[in-house]
């Protein structure tokens, strides 16, 4: 019974349910593509323009994307009473959480960061530039999931929680969006993204620290 | 062991019980009773430790239990109103996931065992969504067959269950008692099991 078994047990146990449950995670995913892609058709063939908005549009697609995702980590386990058996487990609560939390991630994330080069070509972003944008989304991209779980936990059970959740997360999304940003813009400007890639980086780490005992926190109390 | 001693709990503004004490030692089981909405899943909630107590103190082998969490949950296995049953998944595969989620890892063999025991056989492989409500409840117990714990916290455990599981059942909890184990439970039949208190709320 070590911290990597109940990570690994719980991130497994999502991602078996996610499989048979599969439209909720193409939803996510078609929402970030058809955000995306909206802009290029909207805008016109601007390619200067078009390049300019890239690391914003992309950024805050996934963003929303994540959102859209968070509501369904926590409601079933806490409809069906998975989320008192997590509690009662001789496992760390806190690990099995960062489990789900990495499962989520692993579904509605990383998905995303496949995706954003692809969808960076209609932006007309050179190869160097998809690059920066991919390593970004890949340092941010879990950072949302962290921050989002701490939301998503202290929503649960709340009627109109979406909408709650939306107004909690997205404030506390806004350093991410600017440093995930920032950094392909600088890029794209010639300067050095490292700067912001290395913040992108300390606050993930830092998230990974702490999100999972805070969520864990608000989970308890969303219980008793 | 495990020993209560006054006990205090309200829901909202309302004062459900207090002073409550209780005692309950190896091979003895409790069942708690009352009419409903008298507090008796409040008790049996807080007794695990998902509901925090007004006053009182609750004690597993002479340790206090909100200090000593890990070692109580260790030993304990709560079962509640809701059924932690995926209906996406499998009998087998909820099982399988209900165990590693506890930290025991169990093979296809023992596994297939505990819930033809049950009466489940031949829908080991069906989606749980399409298993009846008593058919439900008997994939949640098979859990008792597989998971070593000393004291059982059972909600409702007879709920939906026809006359054979319930005897079963029954049987179960009465082997569990002889190899020392301890039980509470709430329902509102008549239990024949020896060794056993009743607390009316």
């Amino acid at each position: 019974m070590s911290p990597v078994s109940a990570i690994w047990v719980a991130m497994r146990r999502d991602l078996v349910i996610a499989a048979r449950r599969r439209s909720e995670i193409l939803t996510v995913l078609f929402f970030f593509v058809v955000v995306v892609s909206l802009f290029p058709l909207g805008i016109g063939p601007e390619a200067a323009l078009l390049r300019r908005i890239a690391p914003g549009v992309l950024w805050v697609a996934a963003l929303l994307a994540t959102m859209l995702g968070l509501p369904r980590m926590f409601t079933a386990d806490h409809a069906d009473g998975t989320l008192e058996q997590m509690i009662l487990s001789p496992q760390p609560f806190a690990f099995l959480i960062t489990g789900k939390i990495l499962a989520h991630w692993l579904l509605c994330g990383a998905p995303l960061v496949l995706l954003a080069p692809l969808l960076g070509l209609q932006f007309d972003l050179d190869g160097p530039t998809l690059g920066v944008l991919v390593l970004a989304l890949l340092l941010g991209t879990p950072l949302l999931s962290l921050i989002g779980a701490i939301g998503a936990a202290l929503t649960l059970g709340l009627r109109g929680g979406g909408v709650l959740l939306a107004l909690l997360v997205l404030p506390l999304f806004i350093p991410t969006l600017i440093f995930g940003a920032g950094a392909v813009e600088a890029y794209a400007a010639g300067l050095d993204a490292g700067g912001h890639l290395s913040l992108l980086g300390a606050m993930l780490v830092m998230a990974l620290f702490f999100a999972p005992w805070v969520t864990t926190a608000a989970l308890r109390i969303s219980i008793e | 062991m495990l020993s209560v001693t006054d006990l205090a709990c309200s829901r909202g503004e309302r004062r459900l019980f207090s002073g409550l004490g209780l005692e309950l030692s190896p091979g003895e089981w409790l069942q708690v009773g009352g009419a409903n909405g008298c507090g008796k899943t409040t008790l049996l909630r807080t007794l695990v430790g998902l509901s925090p107590a007004d006053a009182g103190s609750i004690r597993w082998q002479g340790q206090a239990v909100a200090q000593h969490r890990d070692e109580y949950h260790a030993d304990l296995l709560y079962m509640g109103h809701a059924s932690a049953i995926k209906d996406e998944l499998t009998p087998l595969e909820n099982l399988r996931l209900s165990l590693a989620v506890d930290g025991h890892v169990a093979d296809d063999a023992e596994l297939l065992g505990a819930l033809s025991r049950m009466g489940l056989r031949g829908r080991e492989q069906l989606p749980s969504r399409v298993l009846s409500a008593g058919q439900r409840r008997r994939v949640l117990n098979s859990r008792l067959l597989l998971r070593p714990a000393k004291l059982w916290v059972l909600d409702e455990p007879f709920n939906a269950l026809d006359v054979q599981a319930v005897e079963l059942l029954c049987s179960i909890v009465a082997t569990h008692l002889q190899s020392g184990g301890m039980a509470i439970l709430t329902s509102h039949q008549r239990i024949d099991l020896p060794n056993g208190k009743v607390l009316t709320l």
